[in-house]
């Protein structure tokens, strides 16, 4: 356990000195994340506006927390990607993590870990700027601060064991690319990416209970602003760690399975 | 003394699809697609001993990374079995891992933008390594591959060869019992090939490390290997003395004099490889090299005559010829 933890500060601290290399590169990448959540935010202020206020109960305020929290939520859930996971077995990069004695995943956590401290320090400024400009609506308590700080991590976890999941096919086909746009267009509805949850059809909120995306990433920011019941914070949680065992058993076993097949085909 | 690398009849093969050219063969491989099978090792043995360094040749597609790979653990042999130090190589347990390296010339470990201290400091929380000892080790590689004014430059800033010293530090800083040398000085200047020839050998006897190596630079395997294995389509050509292998397959022998008269017809003594200045170099079959140096000594005004034995490349090179005549 203590080697763990010294290898997860060592590589956290690896990823941040790596980040602050390139610290305004990273802030453009952070702007250019902004225009997916600021569009929302105000075609469906508009249609609050429109529609005398408010669009199934959120107000402009409100819509405007939940969408400056969703870019907090969305630097914390960015994790590697299929696409990396193709990158690196084509650049020998997989082999080279092969060889050490630690499984390749926790190399992938801990490294996403420390970029997200770059990340969130960068992400104070803006967040403050699209306070101002849009004003949110958010008062959380105490409570639903300490779980929303959970939260954030376990949606890291279950992003990152999906995206993993994903990113093993590579060991089947080297063009996993595909998988990732049918993955990521589920995610757009079932996850509250797009739109609150609670703004789509009952049919998509129940359905979106039994699959990882809303617990990656609209569970966390209702837990800040969408005043849920305390019953309802602690059973999100316990959904996120469910989700995260079961992802952790599902991960080791195709492992075990796909390394098999590893090919080193780049190097 | 066991021995700490013991391979019989390892395999891979791979099924490789193939197809004609054409838009016709395309779409028939949407429905029916055909197979190749391609035997990258076909039933190799060795073994090899504790502090042995030992070449492993042979020319570009003959199976040397593929083994390699099987023995460090990243690839699973289609059949035969390999042992490292007593542990089954493609179940890569940690603490096999912790025992062995593998360097690739064209593979880096090391980051990009941060200068390699930081890196070497990540190895250590990688491999467990007691900071004290990390550190007395870190210092003493540095300090045999001079690297002291290098080790605060960022990576990016460093040259190929300076890359490849820091690598070779970084891959080493667990102290490996197994060193995997894949060309370990690949595109690297006459230089920095014998500075990191030297320190791979004064690695194996500070640490009595076993190394198994493979180059197409003949310097690195006459300067380090006193043991060479060949192969050649996945199969084992040669296993013995480097030696050996040069009085077994060197069918020449090279003959280098000073003659005052160059432009004298030689050719009945043998072939003239060479003409620099007033220095000749010869290539005579080797039974005849005896003979032929007494008549050159007896018929011409010779001086600083020498005989040497042909070049390893040339020696490789013949058993692949003979081999390849021999299989088919």
């Amino acid at each position: 356990m203590k080697r763990y933890f010294d290898y997860y500060t060592s590589m956290m601290k690896f990823s941040v000195m790596e980040q602050w290399q390139y610290p305004v590169a990273n802030y453009f990448y952070m702007i250019g994340m902004l225009a997916e959540p600021v569009i929302y935010m105000v075609v469906w202020s508009a249609v609050a506006n429109q529609q005398g206020g408010t669009v199934g109960g959120y107000t402009p305020g409100s819509l405007a927390a939940y969408y400056i929290v969703w870019t907090l939520v969305r630097q914390m859930n960015i994790a590697f990607t299929p696409y990396g996971w193709e990158w690196r077995i084509r650049q020998g990069r997989l082999s080279m993590s092969l060889l050490r004695p630690i499984h390749p995943l926790h190399e992938d956590v801990a490294f996403f870990a420390g970029w997200k401290v770059v990340m969130i320090i960068l992400w104070i400024p803006l967040a403050l700027a699209l306070s101002l400009i849009f004003k949110p609506d958010l008062h959380p308590t105490l409570l639903e601060g300490v779980v929303f700080f959970v939260a954030i991590w376990m949606a890291y976890l279950i992003r990152t064991i999906t995206l993993s999941l994903l990113g093993m096919v590579t060991f089947w086909t080297t063009r996993v690319s595909a998988l990732f746009e049918l993955y990521f267009a589920a995610e757009l509805i079932l996850s509250g990416r797009l739109v609150p949850l609670s703004l789509m059809p009952e049919a998509v909120q129940k359905a979106a209970w039994f699959f990882p995306f809303r617990w990656a990433f609209g569970y966390p920011i209702e837990v800040l602003v969408g005043n849920m019941p305390t019953n309802d914070l602690f059973i999100g949680l316990g959904m996120q760690f469910a989700w995260v065992f079961f992802g952790v058993v599902v991960v080791s076993q195709i492992w075990k399975v796909a390394i098999r097949r590893f090919s080193a085909v780049g190097g | 003394m066991p021995s700490v690398i013991s391979i019989s009849k390892l395999a891979k093969h791979y099924q490789v699809p193939e197809r004609e050219a054409g838009l016709k063969a395309a779409a028939k491989g949407l429905f029916k697609r055909t197979y190749k099978t391609v035997k990258a090792v076909d039933g190799i043995s060795f073994e090899i001993q504790p502090g042995e360094v030992v070449g492993f040749l042979g020319p570009n597609g003959a199976g040397k990374t593929t083994t390699l790979k099987m023995l460090s653990g990243l690839l699973h042999p289609t059949s035969g079995g390999a042992s490292v130090l007593d542990y089954e190589p493609a179940k890569r347990p940690h603490d096999y891992l912790r025992q062995i390296t593998l360097v690739m010339g064209n593979r880096n470990q090391l980051s990009w933008d941060l200068p390699a201290l930081d890196s070497f400091d990540l190895q250590r929380a990688i491999y467990g390594i007691p900071t004290e000892d990390f550190k007395r080790t870190r210092d003493e590689f540095i300090e045999l591959l001079d690297l002291k004014e290098l080790v605060q430059k960022p990576v990016r800033n460093l040259s190929l060869g300076e890359r490849m010293k820091m690598e070779i530090v970084g891959a080493l800083l667990h102290k490996p019992k197994i060193l995997f040398l894949d060309e370990p000085t690949l595109g690297l200047d006459v230089t920095m090939q014998k500075r990191i020839r030297t320190f791979v050998a004064e690695y194996n006897k500070r640490y009595g490390a076993t190394v198994l190596l493979t180059s197409h630079y003949m310097a690195d395997v006459e300067a380090l290997c006193k043991r060479v294995i060949v192969i050649h389509h996945g199969q084992l050509l040669f296993d013995g003395d480097l030696a050996a292998l040069v009085e077994k397959f060197s069918a020449f022998k090279t003959v280098g004099f000073t003659l005052d008269n160059p432009a004298t017809d030689l050719s009945q003594y043998g072939d003239v490889v060479s003409i620099d200045g007033s220095r000749v170099t010869m290539r005579v079959p080797k039974e005849k090299a005896s003979a032929v140096t007494s008549r050159l000594l007896n018929d011409l005004a010779v001086d600083d005559l020498t005989v040497e034995a042909a070049p390893i490349e040339d020696v490789i090179e013949s058993v692949f010829s003979v081999k390849k005549e021999a299989m088919e």
